[in-house]
């Protein structure tokens, strides 16, 4: 006996009031200047770009923009510093990179603050996730700088050089963590350039490298869009590119560093499948599709963003998805009961935008909650496309937004056959009480990390990175230290 | 008759923790922490259930029920006393006029060994003494050997006996070990026909967590979208904070959402909780933290 409900049943009246964190605490310059040598230096063409706050399309700071002429000093500088920073004793490095992780702590709300206003991304994130995660790496890798001999036994690992690392917007100051702790570790040099809607954050860092007193040159840190990367890339005095970004631009850089001495590790797009079996805990199997595609927007390179639901659970699992999407909140990033924020770019919105018209115009069966987006801004609302199935390009292309494609399964091989029916493979979710099942598809899914009933967990200690177009190497981990060593 | 135990949903303690970490998380601020606070406030079940209860001890928490701090303009009263047995007919009389409820443990409480004679006219005495609501104890021994129709049973008769007044269940979920236990004993007190379930005795540790107040909440959640009757939810034990109270209220209000939202199905089984939630709204009037000295101590 079923009897209909109304959909209003459990609506929550309970509206909480605004809780904004405080932004009376922050520092923000007007204009950022370049960090080349250990000094804030303006640069040499005198270009400035703004960097907006994506949740009022409000200016916050001018930041310079670095060309050919400053990548050249930036990577004149690393070099000369790397002759010194790479002899120095793995335990004096270590100081200072502990020093680094300090300084983010002791400054943390404020660095939590700064990312939600120049991201987008709400400050429950930045604060419990973005912010402790960026200081861990920081502790890890400086616990490894006077290890590495145990980290390669009976090798001798020596330092590559100079090391060009490009990070994207998604998560600003963790991934400026992911690219320099290990880096500096392992006794190299870097030009480290943010993306340029979020340089905020790294140009804190820049301060608090500054502070830390870390000899100048080992870091730089320049800000700029594309052109500034090419730069990077192509500079023929560096000897190690890292970059964290889109495939496309993951498939120019392989061409560009093709026949060059150049090192590389990349870490791309992604297309994650999210598994939930019919013996699941449902309800916290649908607490980690939340968690999977619409953490931070979306705006994840290892989102959940293809849906897996085994037959027999379909329907619950949709309507208890739909429930749970009635309760997010979508507001302002500074408020502390903001769940969905601002998309972080009035041109990634257009590409979300994009992507939900082509989903409808496939004739997939678009979901969204009542909720009233803010009137300036960038926003969209947590999105569900059901009826899809894998030649939808929805289904086929990373969209890196709020937008989940839902397919159902029945047998155990046709799931893995389909979540590996993609070009990319860097995460996957599996949802089952059974512990042999995980075991079975931790070893038949291509995928570089894969979750057992949880989704979008990081730590310091743990590896990531991708197979096919979402990348190589791997950082994070004992395995992080790797790509930024050779062996004599 | 019985449910089928066999298809429950099952819970993910990790997972769990994370969900409830995530309403902990809700900032309640201004005008909805007032809104809040004064839901809470009319929400207790204010309690005293100790061997050493005197009439007078009944009496003075009674007046406290009805004028909670007569300085403050514009509170409610709480929901309900909740005594033993014999100072069911003391609270009665206490509470003349007002409309607020007595509610009495019975059925050997708070361990529930006894036989079935001794908890039916147990509750029938407390029934027959006055009390509008009845707080059973599931017989836990019997729960985990696995003796579910047992359960039942019991929780029926004791409906029975109850006649006009309302159920509420206790799982002692303190005793259950594992959340889908406390989903399963759930399931057979909305099915034998309780009109609450209720965490604790509160004389067992832990007492009321917001992880089996959730799991308990999305049981009543499932029961409701098959039957259309609402079940009441009263956490008990433990929940001394407004801080914490409001947290349950989030989770109530994300759950289960506005026709909960009241104490007609949901109450906190407490006693310090209510002066701790007095001492929050003088704060937000005046601006100042009163000594604890300033709230009477029933």
């Amino acid at each position: 006996m079923t009897k209909i409900i109304d959909k209003d049943s459990f609506k929550a009246t309970w509206n909480y009031e605004e809780a904004p964190e405080s932004t009376d605490h922050i520092h923000i310059k007007q204009q950022y200047e370049l960090y080349i040598d250990g000094q804030f230096t303006k640069p040499t063409k005198g270009k400035y770009f703004d960097t907006i706050n994506p949740a009022n399309n409000k200016k916050i700071a001018r930041v310079a923009e670095a060309t050919e002429d400053d990548i050249d000093k930036a990577v004149e500088a690393a070099r000369k510093a790397f002759n010194s920073w790479s002899k120095l004793s793995g335990k004096e490095r270590g100081k200072y990179i502990f020093r680094i992780a300090r300084l983010i702590q002791e400054r943390a709300r404020e660095f939590a603050v700064i990312e939600s206003l120049d991201g987008g991304k709400p400050i429950r994130e930045s604060r419990d996730i973005d912010i402790p995660l960026a200081a861990n790496h920081f502790f890890y890798y400086a616990g490894w700088a006077d290890k590495l001999e145990y980290a390669f036994p009976n090798r001798k690992a020596k330092p590559l050089g100079v090391a060009g690392q490009i990070i994207p917007w998604n998560f600003p100051l963790l991934m400026a963590a992911w690219k320099l702790a290990p880096a500096l570790a392992t006794g190299n040099t870097v030009v480290l350039k943010p993306a340029e809607t979020t340089p905020l954050t790294a140009l804190k860092l820049a301060e608090i490298i500054h502070e830390s007193g870390i000899p100048k040159g080992v870091v730089n840190i320049v800000t700029g869009a594309g052109e500034t990367g090419a730069a990077i890339v192509n500079h023929p005095d560096i000897d190690k590119i890292a970059f964290t970004g889109s495939t496309g631009v993951g498939k120019y850089i392989r061409k560009a560093t093709a026949g060059t001495k150049k090192k590389l590790t990349l870490e791309l797009g992604g297309k994650g499948a999210n598994i939930i079996f019919e013996d699941a805990a449902i309800d916290q199997a649908v607490e980690g599709i939340v968690n999977a595609i619409f953490f931070n927007q979306g705006h994840v390179c290892c989102a959940g963003s293809r849906l897996f639901v085994q037959e027999s659970v379909e329907k619950v699992v949709v309507q208890k998805l739909k429930d749970r999407m009635e309760s997010l909140i979508l507001g302002d990033p500074l408020d502390k009961n903001t769940d969905i924020g601002a998309i972080n770019s009035k041109k990634q919105l257009k590409t979300i935008e994009n992507y939900i018209k082509i989903g409808i115009n496939e004739g997939g069966e678009i979901y969204q909650p009542n909720c009233t987006l803010p009137k300036s801004g960038n926003w969209c609302a947590p999105t569900l496309f059901l009826n899809v199935s894998q030649s939808h390009r929805i289904v086929q292309e990373e969209i890196f937004g709020p937008v989940l494609a839902i397919q159902t399964f029945r047998t155990i091989d046709e799931v893995i056959e389909k979540a590996n029916n993609t070009p990319f493979g860097l995460s996957a979710g599996v949802w089952t009480d059974k512990g042999s099942k995980i075991f079975h598809l931790t070893q038949k899914l291509n995928a570089g990390v894969i979750w057992a009933n949880t989704f979008n967990k990081f730590d310091a200690t743990s590896p990531f990175g991708g197979y096919k177009e979402s990348g190589f190497g791997r950082e994070g981990g004992l395995h992080g230290l790797k790509p930024y060593v050779k062996f004599e | 008759m019985i449910p089928n135990l066999n298809n429950l949903p099952i819970y993910d303690t990790v997972g769990v923790n994370e969900r409830v970490d995530r309403f902990r998380k809700r900032s309640i601020k201004k005008s909805s922490k007032v809104e809040g606070l004064k839901l809470a406030l009319s929400m207790i079940d204010l309690t005293t259930l100790e061997g050493k209860d005197t009439p007078g001890k009944v009496q003075q928490l009674c007046y406290k029920a009805m004028h909670p701090h007569d300085s403050l303009k514009n509170i409610p009263t709480v929901a309900a006393i909740c005594v033993y047995p014999t100072y069911v007919g003391i609270a009665k009389k206490a509470l003349e006029g007002s409309d607020i409820q007595v509610a009495s443990v019975a059925t050997a409480f708070p361990s529930g060994q006894s036989n079935l004679e001794v908890k039916l006219s147990d509750t029938k005495f407390a029934v027959d003494q006055g009390a509008d609501e009845i707080d059973m104890v599931i017989s836990r021994g019997e729960f985990l050997a696995g003796n579910y129709q047992f359960i039942y049973d019991e929780i029926a008769q004791i409906k029975e006996a109850c006649g006009k007044a309302h159920l509420k269940v206790i799982l002692e979920t303190g005793e259950l070990d594992t959340l889908d236990n406390v989903r399963k004993a759930s399931e057979i007190a909305m099915y034998a026909g309780a009109d609450f379930i209720k965490t604790s005795t509160g004389k067992i540790q832990p007492a009321a967590t917001m992880q089996v107040t959730y799991v308990m909440l999305d049981a009543i959640k499932d029961f409701y979208l098959k039957t259309g009757k609402i079940i009441g939810m009263k956490p008990a034990g433990g929940i001394s904070t407004s801080k914490i109270a409001l947290q349950y209220l989030v989770m109530l209000n994300e759950i289960l959402g506005h026709q909960w939202m009241s104490k007609k199905y949901f109450r906190f089984g407490a006693s310090s909780l209510a002066n701790d939630i007095l001492m929050q709204l003088v704060k937000i009037e005046t601006g100042f933290y009163q000594s604890s000295n300033y709230y009477s101590k029933d």
